[in-house]
């Protein structure tokens, strides 16, 4: 709880302060904060804030079919709209539910609030019916949390919790709020004006990047033979000025760019510098761009360990430049020369502004011969597959739903696995905001809820989820939400009939023991989706995939299309674990697992 | 670091405005191979060693944030080897926590940085690093016996300017304050004269000179 100071100070408080029942000053510190829409569920904690919700019409609420499926909902809401996501859940088995939900935004650093109801405060701590330790089991997997328990500081609280969410390193903030606080008769508290400094006693993270370390880094690049940019998540969550920003500098230095799968869409695939996400499943020029650098410039990314392979042979050879607006993710997993701490607009501009006066550019030569070397390696082509025979390619439905929705720009949601992988391998992203996917925690299930809180923020927008059917089935439930709040989202499932990625793994490295990946007893979706109210199509002949294609994008409710597909397909480029960007595996004709030993066996 | 190319080498004819308005301090470190401020010398980073740091937190005293510390460091596996916290002004709710720890100075910075994006936490100072500073704990040390070891643990005492807070004819409870150092001296001289167990405060630690924790807070 925040302190006495926030009572005493009380700024900005009006003639029209109250009092007000609790619940009603949460909806109206809501509404200044700019909510709209609110994700939830409701339970016997939080009914008198869904009593004042049913009095007003201004926030609209959506009611999903699992909390965690709220979570999600927000966080696909917020990653759209570049928005904080709201979530309302109730105490106990309803706050619990939202823990996935929140360790997926806090990786992704995405910016939720999450309101919790909570026991009356008189029965906190007696194990009263549906009472958790909220704030206990959500410390760790949120940015910051609160207890609120005082009526007359609920207001202020509401209000720091969305400044402390968006600000800095954005991520996800609870609020628990016991029922009785909720019901008590209290003051309101305006939010501080213009002048967010007073949003939070202390926490003002550093968003203007040191000159020094800017200059030096323009100085590094000036220098650069061999240079590339490796952009990531902090480049979208910066805002679209930061993406502008990001494609104008690297237009400028004629440098390429790779992105994490976070970070698609900051620089559009279009873009003739661009050389592929990397990564694990990354392309084969972007990876060995990365390899064999002089200068990587990494910016709003986090040298995460999908990324990197194996620390020990990471980009060996090159100087490296890290931009991050938190300073823990500079020098933890790999050492740079230099660290810049800062927002990426803010960081970008000023790269930008020094390059202009730079006297000195890169030699074109120099940086020409580094093309030609990439040239080359793009003529692997490493992302070649070949549709042929009577089966699905899964490659080829993603390229083929890509090639008929990319006029509509649609957003595209995935679950985890192979898919996924496809989907940022296959699916071209031209602007940022519009790829929303579980990177850091890998939360399978995430897909759909998500997509039902992009569709929320873009009514009349194409909305697809990208999906397994193995994924599918962890969120299945919130099909009726999509119904009911009249969410045309279409879920496209590559349906392998395994749970993929595993049966990948088990394939490369278990020796082709396939042990309970097989994705047994499957609903017939079509079927499931009529049950559900939804319309289902099914396609297995690779020359109706357009056409079915056609036909989902068509209709205006949500969707499940079951694309049944090859299942022995697996997911290439791959960098085995434990392994260094060079040693990447392009086919199955190598054999990944004698290119996997020791150590890289345990690692996941 | 390398040496970076120098701004100078080509000289334009021409500044252009963006250049002009580039600061003195830019242009003068983009010119020397010297480090910007608060950036961590990449071989010290790279040194295998492990050091003791002490580390001194100023935070809100608000309920959970020792849950939210300790959680941090639990979760991520830091080694702490003495926490101490307490209130220390009482009208703006500030307590001060000081770490021991130990662990090269990568997994010291890593940690400091970790401590510095918990939201209640205003200050993190390194008085390791940063400059002179005094360490003080305080212990509590039970010693049995009878006879010469009795006469021995006393004149001990004595050196060490360990008070005697309780006293039977049987046992003394010696206070004994100093840095660690001292007071694992005095607890390994007391273990062979009836040591019965010790109750240690952990470190409290403050930086020597004029200037204040909290001066750098209003920054942060
Ligand atoms: C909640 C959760 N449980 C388990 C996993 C581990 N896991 C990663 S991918 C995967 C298989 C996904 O199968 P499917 O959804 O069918 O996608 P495919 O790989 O076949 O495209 C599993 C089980 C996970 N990422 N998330």
């Amino acid at each position: 709880m925040a302190g006495k100071a926030l009572t005493a100070e009380r700024q900005g408080a009006s003639p029209d302060d109250g009092p007000f029942v609790g619940a009603r000053i949460l909806l109206m510190a809501l509404e200044e904060q700019g909510v709209e829409v609110v994700f939830g569920y409701p339970g016997g904690a939080v009914l008198p804030i869904y009593d004042e919700l049913f009095k007003q019409n201004r926030i609209r609420h959506v009611l999903v079919r699992h909390e965690q499926g709220a979570v999600h909902a927000a966080e696909g809401y917020a990653r759209s709209t570049g928005k904080v996501g709201c979530v309302l859940v109730t105490s106990g088995p309803g706050a619990t539910n939202t823990v996935t939900g929140l360790t997926d935004a806090l990786l992704d650093s995405i910016p939720l609030v999450c309101l919790t109801g909570q026991v009356p405060t008189h029965l906190i701590g007696n194990d009263a019916f549906q009472e958790a330790d909220t704030v206990g089991i959500t410390r760790p997997c949120t940015k910051h949390n609160y207890l609120v328990k005082d009526v007359n500081l609920l207001a202020q609280v509401v209000h720091e919790a969305f400044y402390v969410a968006r600000s800095g390193r954005p991520g996800p903030v609870v609020v628990d709020l016991p029922k009785d606080v909720c019901m008590a008769m209290g003051h309101y508290t305006t939010a501080p004006r213009g002048n967010l400094r007073n949003q939070h006693k202390t926490y003002r993270p550093k968003t203007k990047p040191d000159a020094a370390a800017v200059a030096h880094a323009v100085a590094l690049m000036a220098a650069a033979k061999k240079p590339v940019f490796y952009t990531g998540g902090g480049v979208i969550n910066s805002g679209p000025k930061a993406s502008a920003l990001l494609r104008e500098l690297v237009e400028l230095t004629g440098f390429p760019i790779t992105s994490t799968l976070m970070g698609l869409g900051a620089y559009p695939a279009a873009g003739a510098q661009w050389l592929g996400m990397l990564g694990m499943h990354g392309t084969y020029e972007a990876n060995l761009a990365m390899h064999g650098c002089d200068l990587l410039i990494n910016i709003g990314a986090r040298f995460d360990d999908r990324v990197t392979g194996n620390l020990k042979y990471f980009s060996p050879g090159s100087k490296k430049i890290h931009v991050d607006i938190d300073a823990s993710s500079i020098n933890k997993n790999i050492i740079v020369d230099i660290g810049i701490v800062g927002d990426c607009a803010a960081v970008l501009e000023e790269v930008l502004a020094l390059w202009k006066a730079h006297p000195r550019k890169p030699d074109s030569k120099t940086l020409r011969v580094w093309w030609r070397q990439i040239a080359d390696w793009r003529g692997r082509d490493c992302l070649h597959y070949e549709q042929r025979g009577k089966l699905i390619k899964p490659q080829y439905a993603i390229q083929r739903l890509y090639e008929l929705t990319k006029k509509r720009e649609p957003y595209i949601t995935t679950e985890v696995g192979q898919h996924q992988m496809w989907a940022a391998q296959y699916f071209r992203f031209e602007q940022p905001n519009h790829w929303m996917t579980s990177g850091g925690l890998g939360t399978m299930g995430y897909g759909l809820p998500a997509a039902i809180g992009v569709q929320m923020a873009h009514r009349d927008s194409l909305v697809i989820d990208i999906a397994g059917e193995a994924s599918i089935l962890m969120n299945i439930q919130e099909l009726s939400t999509a119904v009911q709040h009249h969410l045309p989202v279409k879920v496209f499932i590559i349906n392998n009939k395994y749970m993929g990625m595993v049966r990948q793994w088990q394939e490369l490295l278990h020796g082709g023991r396939y042990s309970e990946s097989y994705s047994a007893a499957l609903p017939d979706f079509v079927k499931l989706a009529e049950a559900f109210g939804c319309a289902g199509l099914r396609v297995s002949d690779p020359a109706k995939v357009d056409d079915t294609i056609r036909k989902m994008i068509a209709i205006d409710r949500p969707v499940i299309c079951d694309v049944v597909v090859d299942q022995k397909e697996n997911c290439f480029p791959m960098i085995p674990s434990g392994k260094a960007h060079n040693e990447m595996i392009l086919g199955s004709r190598e054999k990944a697992g004698k290119a996997i030993t020791g150590g890289g066996l345990a690692l996941v | 670091m390398s040496q970076p190319l120098h701004m100078s080498m080509a000289k334009p004819k021409t500044k252009s405005r963006a250049q002009a308005k580039m600061p003195r301090a830019a242009r003068a470190a983009a010119q020397s191979s010297n480090l910007y401020e608060g950036m961590v010398p990449q071989a010290r980073l790279k040194d295998k060693d492990t050091y003791r740091h002490i580390v001194s937190l100023l935070v809100d005293n608000e309920a959970g944030v020792l849950a939210r510390v300790i959680g941090m460091i639990a979760g991520r596996g830091y080694n702490i080897e003495s926490l101490t916290v307490s209130e220390v002004d009482r009208e703006l709710h500030l307590s001060r926590i000081n770490l021991a720890t130990l662990g090269t100075h990568q997994i010291i910075e890593q940690l400091k940085a970790q401590l510095g994006r918990l939201v209640p936490v205003h200050v993190v100072r390194d008085l390791t690093d940063e400059g002179p500073s005094v360490a003080r704990e305080l212990a509590l040390v039970k010693v049995a016996g009878v006879g010469d070891k009795r006469v021995e643990a006393l004149r001990i005492g004595d050196i060490f300017r360990a008070n005697v807070v309780d006293s039977g004819t049987k046992s003394f409870v010696f206070e004994v304050v100093g840095n660690t150092d001292k007071v694992d001296a005095f607890i390994d001289l007391m273990k062979p004269l009836g040591l019965v167990e010790v109750s240690r405060t952990g470190v409290a630690a403050i930086a020597r000179g004029a200037a204040g924790i909290d001066k750098a807070s209003a920054e942060k």
